[in-house]
């Protein structure tokens, strides 16, 4: 499995598009490697600077529908590079969503009371959390302040995460 | 309890369920382009599985970037000419007979009604305009699409959307979608199945479904599904004439691809659009639609018209009738990119192209082009594109650009007046 923890980089908007985490003209990179610098290049967001509000994230906390638009896996990939392999929203685009499952990452969807919460109390404070992918929990900390906070994900995306994505559960199940 | 016809069809594919709510289809096609399959094809062949589970169900096109611009590109349409190759995938398009893929695969007669259909293209939902379920996938999909023949897909859920009422002259498909995208948002359709029925669907050609069709993903809808009717039959029976005595049998078959009358649905909506007005998106979301009429006079440098929304040969009827005898005013630069080959010969027969260059057009061949800002009309910082494409979004047609959403009707006049404007087509 894939590390799942780290420290938290919030994004206060809905709606972040797969063109804002990696524009197309970088589409041409037959590396992921390659797209580790253009990650989230293009969003649009008051006061966010890519270059460096990225630095040693681990964990994406945001709001809804993330991950809209194009079905480009480099989405995901960009993020994976860069050593981000859990996003928490309150919810995500399908392609998107099944993208980060299939490549044994994590898309884990929490209610809106729960986002709105995590961004009252810890956006602007150095945040960590870590995922308990055997009991669907994550672990919330910042200086003094820890709590555990549960979330609901299917059998089957759980499995892929476990196994490590789609192609090798295919490859021997079909 | 009656059946949805996405039910249907993941009733007739599903090969297994491996966990509640998780549905394995066969797929009846694999669809492929040059920007997300070599990476796939790499990715397979470092794993050793260089395979393909039926030469014969995979289609492959180079659209987005043709010619190639630079030794990148050139290198990803050898990696898919390459292994088109190898495998013996004869439905290869390559530059001189390639298209935009959504364009040119239903062209070809590719799509049926029934059909379970992926490509790594989020606009695969276009082709549910025939009433099958067509869905964009990521790359992982995509390969174990390539090698295995099978996808995927939670249980789906259907939104209906009833469209009554009738069309003024000069509202289109475009103006219609970008109504229901605004009524239901971006994510409004997230995991769902779009169905667009009613009069004004059964009124409209197969062109005018796919439009609507297209921009489903634009609401976070899975596919956009219009159920088979007489329509369908035509523009397939070129394909189809061998495997019915008739049309009609041919229409009997494909009615089983229609939802039963009492149907689930997660939600109904009932549109009467008969008081629309062209449309047209501010902003960097689809959802962000005002009438034309409050964006009249905005300022534009580009007008694009073609892509898979809108580059088919109606698309450029419309434009062509609106720039007949016209010019585009000094301020801007209008590119015109039909969307196949079949589409540009068939412009040229009809005087089309040359009414797109008399009037000032640039005509390309046939290719995605400026719609991803990858080539052919990429805009500066601070440019201002009138588009006949789906996806404003921030840095879609070049980084610091806007991008504005409208119909071909719109589009060509927005070229005359050098600003958004309607169309003499649209007399509200
Ligand atoms: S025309 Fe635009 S939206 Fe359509 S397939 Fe090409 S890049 Fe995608």
């Amino acid at each position: 499995m894939k590390n799942f923890s780290g420290k938290v980089l919030f994004l206060d908007r809905s709606d972040i598009n797969t063109d804002e985490i990696i524009p197309a003209k970088y589409l041409t990179e037959i590396t992921k490697e390659a797209l580790k610098p253009y990650l989230l290049e293009d969003l649009v967001l008051e006061g966010f600077n890519h270059k460096h509000d990225l630095q040693d994230k681990a964990v994406i906390v945001t709001r809804a529908n993330f991950g809209c638009g194009s079905s480009r896996e480099h989405a995901p990939w960009a993020l994976e590079v860069n050593g981000i392999n859990v996003v928490i929203a309150e919810s995500f685009a399908r392609i998107f969503r099944q993208n980060m499952f299939n490549c044994g990452m994590m898309a884990i969807e929490l209610p809106k009371e729960k986002i709105d919460y995590l961004f009252a109390n810890y956006a602007g404070k150095e945040t960590f959390i870590s995922v308990d992918v055997e009991n669907d929990t994550i672990v919330v900390t910042s200086g003094e302040q820890r709590e555990e906070i549960k979330y609901t994900i299917s059998e089957f995306d759980k499995t892929l995460v476990k196994e490590g994505g789609w192609v090798g559960y295919a490859d021997k199940h079909y | 309890m009656g059946k949805t016809l996405a039910e249907k069809i993941f009733d007739a594919h599903r090969i297994d369920m491996p966990f509640p709510e998780t549905h394995v289809l066969k797929l009846d096609m694999v669809f492929c382009h040059e920007i997300t399959t070599p990476i796939a094809i790499t990715d397979l062949m470092a794993r050793g599985m260089d395979r393909v589970f039926d030469p014969t169900k995979i289609k492959a096109v180079i659209d987005h970037v043709t010619p190639a611009k630079d030794s990148k590109t050139a290198e990803q349409g050898k990696i898919l000419r390459e292994w088109a190759r190898r495998h013996g995938i004869k439905d290869f398009f390559d530059i001189g007979r390639n298209g935009v893929c959504h364009a040119l695969f239903p062209e070809k007669g590719f799509v049926r009604p029934g059909y379970t259909i992926i490509m790594g293209d989020s606009h695969t939902c276009t082709h549910g305009a025939f009433g099958a379920f067509a869905a964009g996938v990521g790359t992982t999909d995509l390969e174990v699409g390539i090698l295995k023949g099978v996808c995927a897909f939670r249980t789906p859920k259907t939104i209906k959307i009833v469209l009554n009422g009738t069309l003024k002259p000069g509202v289109y498909a475009k103006d219609v979608i970008l109504y229901i995208i605004k009524e239901l948002t971006v994510n409004g359709a997230t995991d769902k199945v779009i169905e667009f029925t009613g009069p004004v669907v059964d009124a409209m050609s197969m062109e005018a479904r796919m439009t609507l069709c297209n921009m489903a993903i634009e609401a976070g809808g899975t596919c956009g599904v219009c159920y088979p009717d007489m329509k369908t039959v035509e523009y397939l029976w070129e394909y189809i004439k061998d495997e019915f005595a008739s049309k009609e049998e041919a229409l009997q078959e494909y009615s089983k691809w229609i939802s039963d009358a009492d149907a689930q649905y997660e939600k109904v909506y009932e549109f009467d659009v008969s008081h629309l007005e062209p449309l047209v998106t501010y902003g960097y979301k689809p959802d962000q639609v005002k009438t034309v009429r409050e964006m009249e006079g905005t300022e534009v440098d580009q007008i694009y018209i073609g892509s898979c929304t809108n580059g088919r040969i109606e698309d450029l009827r419309v434009a062509a009738a609106v720039l007949k005898g016209k010019k585009i005013s000094d301020h801007v630069r209008a590119i015109v990119s039909p969307a196949t080959p079949e589409v540009y010969a068939q412009a040229l027969k009809e005087g089309l192209i040359e009414i797109f260059l008399d009037a000032g057009f640039c005509v390309t061949n046939p290719t995605c082009g400026a719609c991803l800002g990858m080539s052919n009309g990429v805009l500066a910082s601070g440019e201002v594109c009138a588009s006949t494409t789906n996806r404003n979004f921030n840095g879609r047609m070049g980084k610091g650009g806007m991008v504005h959403l409208m119909s071909p009707a719109t589009a060509a006049a927005t070229a005359i007046a050098g600003k958004i404007t309607n169309s003499p087509l649209f007399q509200g």
